[in-house]
């Protein structure tokens, strides 16, 4: 079978949802008779026509705003924010109006917000954000963010058949840089699963999305020149979270580092460190360690970008230390 | 003072008008006797209604604040009315258009109930006032953040295009809200959607205390419909019946696949933003002038009695009617339980069905005493 690249998984899963379920339509910037600023729609209008591919003025609160009308009337929206940096213009939106619905009107709003997201790709300020932390702090909405093409394929598929809604990143820098075969038939990734991306007993790597690949590599090289062996947990979900392997992770090698892209302050690091601290703490033997960006906006140059951005060496200097500790 | 000079000098040439005069083209004049009773009833148990909230607000049984539309009655009511429940058509209403819930179906009882925050309101004590919908009888609840509530039904109203269904949408935003974000993106993208939208601007002089004037430099509301490419229509919005006319003609064209209208209603707001707003910013007379010349209901009475026939009897029988519902919904809220404290938890997601309340309301099987590590501390080597 032939590899399926990241975003190919993704536009994949849009494919299939779409011909499963009438009530599933896409709508965007430029995501119909151009295809997406990524082409991940690509094919999509020829297919559903305009009716169910929606190309909309550059309006990112009425995109989820609409999204979540059409939700409260059975519809299974998917939104696209051309970059997922745009999704503050919906922030309102998101958090005041569609994450309370259930709660103080029992009104559904299945809807998923989807968009390229993250770094490493030269995209500055505005075109390499990773906003998830900006709304882990939102009751009402849930969150994912894949590493893998298996993973975005099956999380877009929960996503849009999940009844409650859905904050879909994906990582730009993955889009064609990763593939593989993807499993065969209806393949249902759940949210609030984490992955065990790496098998280890000496310490504990727990990071998501792009940065799973720079884990996996510091593991290899910490395993060749260290012979340390490194468990490296994939989130997959942030919310909900998957408190039951990041605990098991932490009993099982008692040595834990969290590595993510997005900035280090307020950043989903410090909740699982809580999380660990409050359940877990008799079972740490070392402090728990942060590799995450500077808190700085993401500058565009590639010296100033790489400075900023976690990178393999700082997560093999890290987990030494922490071994070691 | 410029603001008090502002456009309340359109308003006052307003405020001298004291009929209501439907031209015989109007959709209204296919209105029958006792639908024009039921738009007096209406705008009767709007005012009535929230009469006996203000007594349960002075006695401290409602809870959070108070919103009045005294004098706006004949703009919601009329408005609403022009819709068709039989076909599923759906409203938004903002804070002070409790006459279109009522149009729609929702019961004083529970307004009141909501109100006093109990455990059986609409929302189980989750929201405020009149911040609450139903589906089925096709209102939707409004949320604070002013504006929202436009691409919201833009969305509602794209499924009714999208799955061919013969409904239409009205959404209200007031004078003040026309100056959000979300407004604008919202009846724009309903405009380009060709949605079957009616957005209601519910023009009555105020947002809080800041006048229309220093909301916008456009003089009519009207007029920003040139910008979105679809009508802009404006009527008295203290006359029910051209009210209900303008409305009407814009359902109608909604319903006939032409897209959205922008209605402004031209009313005002005689009480304060909320209960506890004394109206300081209100220069001196202008209520008085307001509710002495241009009230809603003394001019749908007086329209009533002299082009329909209508005795004072038959409208004395519709306020006695209309108080006895209220005492009732009133004896029933007052035995109503307020919320059990746990029901907070529930309902946020549709899974998990319940949030996990903190550790140290949970007892000795709290989160932590599950995870301690064994007795021997020390590296677990398992």
């Amino acid at each position: 079978m032939a590899e399926t690249t990241y975003l190919e998984a993704i536009r994949q899963a849009l494919f299939e949802e779409m011909d499963r379920d009438p009530n599933v339509f896409v709508l965007g910037e430029d995501i119909g008779a151009y295809g997406g600023a990524f082409k991940v729609t690509d094919g999509l209008l020829a297919k559903y026509g305009e009716s169910r591919v929606i190309d909309t003025p550059i309006s990112e609160a009425a995109i989820v705003g609409a999204a979540a009308g059409a939700a409260h009337m059975g519809m299974r929206p998917v939104c696209e924010m051309q970059f997922i940096d745009f999704i503050s213009c919906a922030y309102d939106m998101l958090t005041n109006y569609v994450a309370t619905a259930r709660y103080r009107a029992f009104l559904p709003c299945p809807i998923v917000v989807r968009g390229p997201s993250g770094g490493y790709v030269r995209g500055g300020p505005f075109h390499s954000q990773n906003p998830e932390a900006a709304f882990l702090h939102t009751p009402g909405l849930k969150i994912v963010y894949p590493s893998t093409a298996s993973d975005a394929y099956g999380l877009l598929k929960a996503a849009i058949r999940d009844d409650d809604p859905v904050l879909y990143f994906e990582h730009k820098y993955l889009y064609r840089r990763i593939k593989e075969e993807l499993p065969n038939g209806d393949h249902v990734v759940p949210i609030g699963k984490a992955r065990l991306a790496r098998e280890g007993r000496d310490l504990s790597i727990i990071t998501y999305a792009a940065t799973v690949w720079k884990a996996l590599e510091a593991a290899e090289q910490l395993e060749k020149e260290d012979g340390l062996s490194v468990d490296v947990l994939d989130l997959r979900s942030l919310l909900p979270m998957d408190d039951e392997a990041i605990m098991a992770t932490v009993k099982k090698t008692n040595r834990v580092m969290i590595v993510h892209e997005d900035t280090r302050t307020g950043g989903v690091a410090g909740e699982v460190t809580a999380r660990i601290t409050e359940r877990a703490f008799a079972w740490l033997d070392a402090p728990i360690l942060r590799v995450t960006a500077a808190d700085v906006p993401l500058p565009y140059s590639p010296p100033l970008e790489d400075f900023v951005l976690p990178q393999t060496s700082d997560i093999v200097t890290v987990a030494r230390q922490l071994a070691a500790y | 003072m410029a603001s008090r000079t502002s456009s309340r000098g359109r308003s006052a040439a307003r405020s001298r008008a004291t009929a209501v005069t439907p031209a015989a083209q109007a959709p209204s004049a296919a209105l029958d006797r006792a639908q024009k009773l039921e738009l007096y009833y209406y705008m009767r148990l709007t005012r009535s209604l929230e009469e006996r909230l203000v007594n349960l607000y002075r006695q401290t049984k409602v809870i959070g604040g108070l919103f009045r539309s005294l004098g706006q009655e004949a703009d919601a009511v009329g408005s609403a009315y022009a819709l068709d429940r039989s076909k599923g058509d759906f409203l938004s209403p903002l804070i002070r258009n409790l006459g279109s819930m009522l149009v729609q179906g929702a019961q004083p009882l529970e307004i009141i109930r909501q109100y006093m925050a109990k455990g059986d309101s609409p929302t189980r004590g989750r929201e405020l006032n009149i911040h609450f919908g139903d589906l089925e009888r096709g209102f939707i609840g409004q949320i604070s953040h002013l504006g929202d509530m436009v691409p919201v039904m833009a969305g509602v109203t794209l499924s009714f295009k999208m799955r061919g269904q013969d409904r239409v949408g009205l959404v209200y935003i007031g004078d003040g809200a026309t100056s959000t974000g979300a407004f604008h993106e919202g009846i724009n993208f309903a405009a380009v959607q060709r949605c079957p939208l009616v957005v209601v601007v519910e023009n009555n002089g105020y947002a809080y205390s800041t006048p229309t004037s220093k909301q916008t430099a456009a003089a009519e509301f009207k007029d920003k419909a040139l910008a979105y490419g679809i009508p802009g229509e404006q009527a008295d919005g203290n006359d029910v019946l051209a009210t209900y006319d303008v409305t009407k003609r814009a359902v109608d064209r909604a319903r006939r696949g032409e897209g959205v209208t922008l209605i402004e209603l031209l009313t005002y707001r005689r009480k304060g933003h909320a209960e506890h707003d004394n109206q300081s910013y209100v220069p001196e007379g202008e209520i008085a002038r307001w509710a002495s010349t241009n009230d809603p209901v003394d001019r749908y009475v007086a329209y009533l009695e002299s082009a329909e026939g209508i005795s004072a009897g038959e409208l004395t029988e519709i306020d006695a009617r209309v108080q006895r519902e209220i005492d009732t919904a009133t004896d029933l809220a007052e035995q109503s339980p307020m919320p059990e404290p746990s029901d907070a938890l529930v309902g946020v997601y549709a899974n998990p069905p319940s949030a996990e309340a903190p550790w140290y309301r949970q007892g000795v099987s709290s989160a932590v005493t599950a995870n301690e590590r064994p007795a021997a501390w020390g590296t677990f080597n398992g």
